[in-house]
């Protein structure tokens, strides 16, 4: 039986977290695979090696620079869940940052911290077979991903804009008929267009398409009034690192 | 009655004995109705759901409905939704398998619809666009079962056009704003005096349908307003293609400087080609399930935007913003002619007015035709 292992790193247990959610299906990935270290859902944990491994979390310590490595060494495919894990997540925000200032400014003790100087995705680590992005990620798309490797086929993960889901779903595009701001044209697709169906923008938390126009994006945003540090903001809200090209940010 | 028989009036009551008729023969109505901030075609239930009293005003890249004190009916344009999410639905699954615990496998085919769509208020450019899916999709050596299973027997209620919008330029494409073919029933919203619709039918399904509504004769200055309608939308239409054969200005702008200038306004969102309402690309794609027990074959609209359309072994032809855009308008007005005889386009002006970057297919192809004799744009976009 497939054998699965859950892992994480720096990040808020969301991703882990559509696994459990996707109760109608548990008990069917439970029967198919064995969960052999999943310390969100059980305390049993198997040694290794694995067949595959779901990575969540960046990596901002030493020693999680070390342990992916184990990790990496110990799984046959190896599959990277969400913002942190894909893109080094919100707390890449520190990359354009002093980490020293801001740990002074949190922590009592900031000498007890041991930590990096950048949040980084794991792909700048080890290598990576399949990315599942979003913040969170889309549980469609971690079923889909399970049962292509169950099948041995290739998971369907398309890399286009958000827009070509979003009028598939028959979505009113909320720039062209109520002039908001949306990363949708930029955005890779995964999520099902879920933030435009309920009438809101996108907020880009797949991270770039597969080849965004920053440029004719900020016309867009700047059209839809919004400032030149609106813009900034939007970009950095949950994929600062992978959006900084298209954003034009050198940051 | 035949479509040779006289016109009829009805009364805006006759729009709800419609449904009635139309729900009575089977049929599941499908029509514009106001949602989201636009009329969208969707299927309603009764004629209450008309987006009565509304309009759309749009521009490149812009759409806002907008109120009108005339209770006007059919005076939407461009709307983001056209007959094709019906006919070619963006996802429509084409077989499924299923193995038995022996190990024997059973296939079904795409599910049969359970529906046969009446399309009530689409306007003629939109019954333009049926008939070019007509010929891609069900006119050659191999019709599309999921086409033609919920095409063949639909039955289609034109609204002529009285209330263009500034992104509609169906007189270039011949398409309209009056209605001449491809419907079973015409309507002609009038709004002078009393609020009545002109009525003729275009097949005998049609005047069958006519036959069952309350309807009187109509006069003469009632088909000279019907005609004075049509006629006065035609003069409204603003926005026009170059006028000259467009297939032949595609092939002589191939290496145009002009295709850089759209790649920098493009954002491949492909919002354009999937408001088209001829636009037919899908691709397909394997799903399981996780007892891999059982497999379906899906598939979905696609776009010559994205990069994976043009994958080949090795990695995708059309790289490039430009060979995207050269693609997608070269389709539509010039080698769609090449492969079914007819313009890829019927001026409904969707992708004008739902392009988030208000990219517009009519100023581009001015632009081409300007560019003529400018020196080329360097490396094959
Ligand atoms: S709402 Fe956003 S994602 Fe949807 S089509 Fe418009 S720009 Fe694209
Ligand atoms: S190319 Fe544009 S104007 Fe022409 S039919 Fe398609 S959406 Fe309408
Ligand atoms: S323009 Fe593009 S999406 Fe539309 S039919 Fe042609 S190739 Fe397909
Ligand atoms: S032309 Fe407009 S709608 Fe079409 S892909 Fe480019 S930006 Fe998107």
């Amino acid at each position: 039986m497939t054998t699965l292992a859950v892992w994480k790193f720096a990040s808020c247990d969301g991703c882990q977290l559509s696994l459990l959610d996707c109760e109608d299906e548990l008990l069917a990935v439970a029967g198919r695979v064995r969960i052999a270290h999943f310390l969100e859902a059980s305390r049993a944990v198997l040694p290794g090696p694995y067949d595959v491994s779901l990575v969540e979390g960046s990596i901002t310590t030493p020693a999680d620079a070390e342990r992916i490595h184990a990790i990496r060494d110990a799984s046959r495919v190896l599959i990277t869940l969400g913002a942190c894990a894909t893109a080094g997540g919100i707390q890449a925000l520190r990359n354009s940052a002093d980490v020293a200032e801001y740990a002074s400014a949190v922590y009592a003790r900031p000498d007890y911290l041991d930590t990096l100087a950048t949040s980084t995705p794991i792909a700048a680590h080890v290598d990576v077979d399949y990315e599942l992005h979003g913040c969170p990620i889309d549980k469609g798309q971690l079923l889909e991903t399970i049962t292509a490797l169950l099948a041995g086929r290739k998971p369907n993960l398309p890399a286009h804009s958000v827009c070509f889901d979003c009028k598939r779903r028959n979505n009113v595009c909320v720039v062209v008929a109520r002039g908001e701001p949306c990363l949708g044209p930029v955005t890779r697709a995964g999520c099902g267009a879920i933030c435009p169906a309920f009438g809101r923008g996108c907020f880009g938390c797949f991270g770039p398409a597969e080849t965004p126009n920053g440029p004719a994006e900020a016309d867009l945003l700047r059209a839809a009034g919004m400032s030149e540090d609106d813009i900034r903001r939007l970009y950095r809200t949950f994929t600062v690192s992978a959006f900084a090209e298209v954003a034009g940010d050198a940051s | 009655m035949t479509s040779a028989d006289p016109p009829r009036l009805i009364g805006t009551d006759g729009l709800g004995a419609l449904f009635t008729v139309l729900r009575e023969r089977g049929y599941t109505v499908v029509g514009p109705t106001a949602r989201d901030g636009a009329v969208v075609l969707a299927e309603l239930a009764s004629a209450e759901q008309l987006p009565s009293g509304w309009s759309a005003g749009t521009e490149a890249g812009r759409y806002r409905l907008r109120r009108r004190e005339d209770g006007a009916v059919f005076a939407h344009c461009a709307g983001p939704v056209s007959a094709k999410t019906f006919v070619h639905p963006p996802r429509a699954r084409l077989w499924s398998a299923d193995r038995a615990p022996d190990g024997t496998v059973t296939t079904t085919g795409p599910e049969a619809p359970a529906k046969r769509f009446a399309f009530v208020g689409v306007h003629p450019c939109d019954v333009a666009a049926l008939g070019v899916l007509d010929r891609v999709l069900a006119g050659g050596e191999h019709p599309d079962p999921i086409y033609t299973a919920r095409r063949d027997g639909t039955f289609v209620v034109v609204a002529e056009c009285t209330e263009p919008a500034a992104t509609c330029f169906c007189t270039s494409m011949g398409t309209g704003p009056g209605a001449t073919s491809g419907f079973d029933l015409a309507l002609t919203e009038l709004l002078d005096g009393e609020h009545r619709f002109l009525a003729r039918s275009g097949s005998p399904a049609g005047a069958e349908v006519l036959a069952a509504l309350p309807s009187r004769q109509a006069g003469e200055g009632d088909l000279a307003a019907a005609s004075a309608a049509v006629r006065d939308a035609a003069a409204a239409i603003t926005r026009h293609m170059p006028d000259e054969p467009l297939p032949a200005l595609m092939a002589a702008t191939r290496e145009s400087p002009h295709w850089a200038d759209v790649a920098s306004r493009c954002l491949t969102c492909g919002n354009c080609t999937m408001v088209c309402p001829t636009c037919f690309c899908v691709t397909t794609e394997d799903v399981t399930d996780l007892t891999g027990g059982h497999a379906e074959h899906l598939r979905r609209w696609d776009s010559c935007f994205g990069l994976d359309f043009s994958y080949v072994h090795g990695g995708a032809v059309r790289t490039s913003t430009a060979s995207r855009y050269r693609q997608w308008i070269s389709h539509k007005l010039g080698t769609w002619q090449d492969q079914f005889g007819m313009s890829g386009c019927v001026g409904c002006g969707r992708c004008i007015a739902w392009c988030p970057a208000g990219i517009d297919i009519t100023r581009e192809a001015a632009a081409l035709a300007a560019s003529r004799g400018e020196p080329s744009g360097g490396a094959e976009p």
